[in-house]
């Protein structure tokens, strides 16, 4: 798999509440983007792989949205996953051999519900058993996690500084507003421990790639940029009476699929950047540990000692992440592959990293997680 | 010998003081304070408990028969006996019914569970009573009523308490009603009602008992008699000529209130919790005429407790706080929804998973023992298929994880509180919290499984189970 596949274009639209913008509009604008970005037109598609979860009227959506005729679109639904593995689907369709150019689009548009958080899965709902909310679930575990390591809420709102603060530099960012310990801290709770400014922001929003075999990459570009590994797994370990509430098995096991295919030995040493998944300030503190960056029960301290910012040494969400940037759910893998190709291109504008040369993304829907490590040619 | 083989209680863990009515309206009718059922309780789930405090989980001793009486069952078509059957886990082949309309439900139902063990078609009958009533705010009622259960079993062996005696008259009055579109009572004139719908039947039904046994009040170590407000039970109990001090059992009308059809049936529970061998009982009870019953209590009190019952129940408190809460859990007053989807439910699926959901059953791996909930055809652990056998989950552990959940919220609390549960023998069981305070909850926290109201989502009740801080 390593450097077979070639990122030329990417677009991504601004994440928020795009209440003037339908899901076709943002489809369009993100899938312009990209098409421009790697000077092809729509027709030059011979696949499309679509993630959304929430809506999608099938691959209609984006076939009708860009008027593709005649060529397969595939909707991917993995829960937040979702984007991750349009992304790759449409890498394994280069690979297939059965294709040269395709696209992996993500989307999702939330804000036309009315509601507060994520809607409920309803193929999953049932009518007495409980089924937690996003922050609900995503709660137990750290509240398991800060009662094993002893730490309070100060690490977790570390992590929601250092987002906002990224975001903020970040025009398509949803939130551009620095935020400071206490307003985190003093915040209303939304699920114990998690306070308002803990939890990713519903946001609308698309985002797209287009990838071709690697051999033809520098006809559409020089900059292009290669997929290096990549991984996916569902992990019902979760919901077993045997979990620990500690961290994820599902990011943990996608990770070394990715690592083995990209020969990646010592990932903190190795990895330049990286775009993770943090739908709650404490699910970036287990990433860090399950992508085996840091030791489970460790990553905390990352939180504090200033390693994952901007100047740290493993600069992580330098766009502002889902909790700053927003979390279209379909849409956030390919986001944060927008992020890390625009920072290996040097494009990234004052959030600009110094010199990466390989960035990982990861999407995480607690029992389903996507990583893939892209990089430099 | 044909009588009380087994009993309990349940009282719910919150009460108003009655000075709250005040605050909120000028007016205090009574003293003291009233039990007030959780927003997820209603006569069912109360029942429940009662039937739990008088068996224990495991239903000791069984039955052929169960009997629910109540005036607030929630629905006017459907039977509610049936849910607290499969709660129990009750054999399909237990005769269920429910007794409702009437303040006597409790009592009557009791009537036909001794005749059911008398003829042999049901030898042992477990009888649970339960109300929930609510009075128009403002009124006397409103301070009065109170909520809680009481459970029985009748049988023929072991029993500890003998019905001796029965005697019953019937009254048509219209003195206080609630027709089916109503959600408070109403009552004509006060001293008319009393006069002609409490104390003459229960006068009547008593003087018929006493000529039937050939008793006086003498012979009675206490009298049992629900009242609807204080002066009224003093009154009956003079004109009766009984001695309010040394015969009259505590009406709990300033403890836990007038409890409609279990008011009878909890007053008798907390006689029984400190009656003797030897002792004679008269009960009785009103509602459009009277029951009245000679009880004798027998060597076998000795050896039947409830798990709480009445004393342990009253002791295990915890104040409502405000008039505006105690409005929202009743529903009186409409509050603003959460932005969130509408619950789910499914009768399909609610009777496709009839034999392990509401009994709450797990699977048992027999392979390698991993005891996993809900039931699962493919074992985590070791991946074997369809080799395990349903076991009943533990209702005790302790919590694992927890959160308190702000987006989730309720119509009728700020909060959802959720739990992770370490169940005792085994399985993990996550759970929505209930009668847990903002703050409460930490990992290791006992908690005990109860079975409550969930939502009404597709337009009906949904009832499961839910884990509470133990009691």
């Amino acid at each position: 798999m390593k450097d077979r596949v070639a990122i030329i274009g990417m677009g991504c639209t601004k994440f928020g509440e795009n209440w003037l913008d339908g899901p076709y509009d943002m489809i369009v604008d993100a899938a312009w983007e990209a098409f421009e970005d790697a000077g092809i037109e729509a027709k030059d598609l011979q696949a499309v792989w679509l993630g959304t979860q929430q809506w999608g009227d099938a691959g209609m959506s984006v076939a009708n949205a860009l008027k593709l005729h005649e060529i397969p679109v595939t909707r991917v639904e993995n829960f937040c996953a979702s984007g991750s593995d349009a992304f790759r689907n449409a890498v394994i369709g280069i690979l297939s051999g059965l294709y040269d150019i395709v696209m992996a689009i993500g989307f999702e548009k939330l804000k036309d519900w009315g509601l507060r958080g994520l809607p409920e899965n309803p193929g999953t709902a049932h009518p007495v058993l409980y089924s937690p909310t996003g922050p609900g679930y995503f709660a137990f575990s750290a509240t398991r996690y800060m009662y094993t390591y002893g730490i309070d809420r100060t690490p977790l709102a570390h992590i929601a500084v250092k987002n906002h603060h990224n975001g903020n530099l970040n025009p398509k960012a949803h939130y551009h507003r620095e935020l400071t310990i206490e307003q985190v801290l003093t915040a209303p709770m939304i699920a114990y421990p998690f306070g308002l400014f803990d939890c990713c922001t519903v946001a609308d929003g698309a985002s797209a790639a287009i990838l071709c075999r690697a051999d033809m990459a520098d006809r559409f570009r020089k900059d292009y940029i290669l997929v290096k590994g990549m991984g996916l797994a569902n992990s019902p370990r979760n919901q077993s009476p045997l979990h620990d509430y500690l961290g994820f098995p599902a990011t943990v096991a996608a990770a070394k699929q990715a690592y083995a295919y990209a020969g990646i030995k010592n990932p903190a040493e190795e990895i330049s950047c990286a775009e993770v998944h943090d739908c709650f300030t404490w699910t970036e503190i287990s990433n860090y540990e399950d992508l085996g960056f840091i030791e489970k029960g460790q990553g905390w301290k990352w939180a504090l000692d200033g390693t994952t910012t901007l100047e740290g040494r493993l600069p992580v969400n330098m766009d502002g992440g889902l909790k700053c940037f927003g979390h279209p759910v379909g849409a956030s893998g390919i986001r944060m592959h927008y992020e890390i190709y625009k920072q290996l291109q040097g494009k990234a504008g004052s959030r600009q990293i110094k010199n990466p040369r390989l960035g990982l993304t990861h999407t995480l829907g607690a029992v389903v997680s996507g990583v893939t490590v892209i990089g430099l040619p | 010998m044909i009588g009380i083989t087994a009993y309990g209680a349940y009282i719910p863990r919150y009460r108003i003081g009655r000075e709250v009515f005040r605050q909120a309206w000028g007016m205090q009718y009574s003293p003291g304070e009233r039990a007030v059922a959780y927003y997820d309780e209603d006569s069912v789930t109360m029942a429940h408990a009662a039937a739990v405090d008088c068996l224990g989980n495991a239903n000791a001793g069984g039955m052929e028969a169960l009997f629910l009486a109540s005036t607030t069952l929630p629905y006017k078509e459907k039977q509610m006996a049936s849910l607290l059957a499969a709660a129990m886990d009750l054999p399909a082949t237990v005769r269920t019914a429910d007794f409702t309309d009437s303040l006597r439900a409790g009592t009557l139902a009791m009537s036909s569970a001794l005749d059911a063990v008398k003829s042999g078609s049901a030898p042992r009958v477990l009888v649970v009573s339960a109300d929930c009533r609510m009075g128009i705010p403002t009124s006397a009622r409103e301070q009065i009523f109170g909520d809680g259960a009481a459970a029985f079993r009748f049988g023929h062996e072991d029993v500890a308490v003998e019905i001796e005696a029965s005697h019953s008259v019937n009254t048509e009055i219209t003195d206080v009603w609630r027709r089916n579109r109503d959600p408070f009572p109403s009552g004509w004139e006060d001293r008319w009602a009393i006069l002609y719908g409490y104390l003459a039947p229960l006068q009547e039904a008593i003087k018929g008992l006493l000529e039937k046994t050939g008793r006086t009040p003498k012979d009675f170590s206490r009298v049992i008699l629900p009242a609807p407000d204080y002066r009224s039970h003093q009154e009956l109990v003079r004109s009766l000529g009984f001695d309010p001090k040394a015969q009259a059992q505590d009406p709990l009308l300033n403890t836990i209130g007038a409890t409609g059809a279990a008011h009878a049936p909890m007053m008798l529970a907390a006689a029984l919790e400190s009656a003797k061998a030897g002792e004679r009982i008269l009960l009785a009870n009103y509602g459009n005429g009277a029951d009245a019953f000679a009880l004798r209590i027998t060597e076998n009190i000795r050896k039947i407790k409830p798990f709480r019952g009445i004393a342990a129940h009253l002791k295990s408190k915890r104040p409502l706080g405000s008039y505006e809460r105690f409005l929202r859990w009743r529903e009186v007053v409409e509050v603003e929804g959460s932005r969130r989807q509408q619950p789910f439910s499914s009768p399909t699926v609610l009777y496709r998973e009839s034999g392990w959901l509401l009994p709450l059953k797990g699977s048992k791996c027999r392979r390698c023992g991993l005891m996993d909930f809900p039931p699962q055809r493919v074992c985590y652990q070791c991946g074997s298929k369809d080799a395990f056998d349903l076991i009943p989950l533990a209702k005790t552990g302790k919590v694992f994880t927890y959160t308190e959940d702000y987006l989730t919220g309720a119509a009728f609390e700020e909060f959802a509180g959720t739990v992770v549960l370490d169940l005792d023998g085994g399985g993990r069981f996550r759970a929505l919290t209930s009668e847990t305070e903002a703050g409460e909850t930490h990992i290791d926290m006992p908690m005990e499984l109860v079975f409550r109201k969930i939502h009404e989502g597709a337009g009906y009740n949904n009832y499961f189970w839910k884990a509470r801080p133990t009691r």
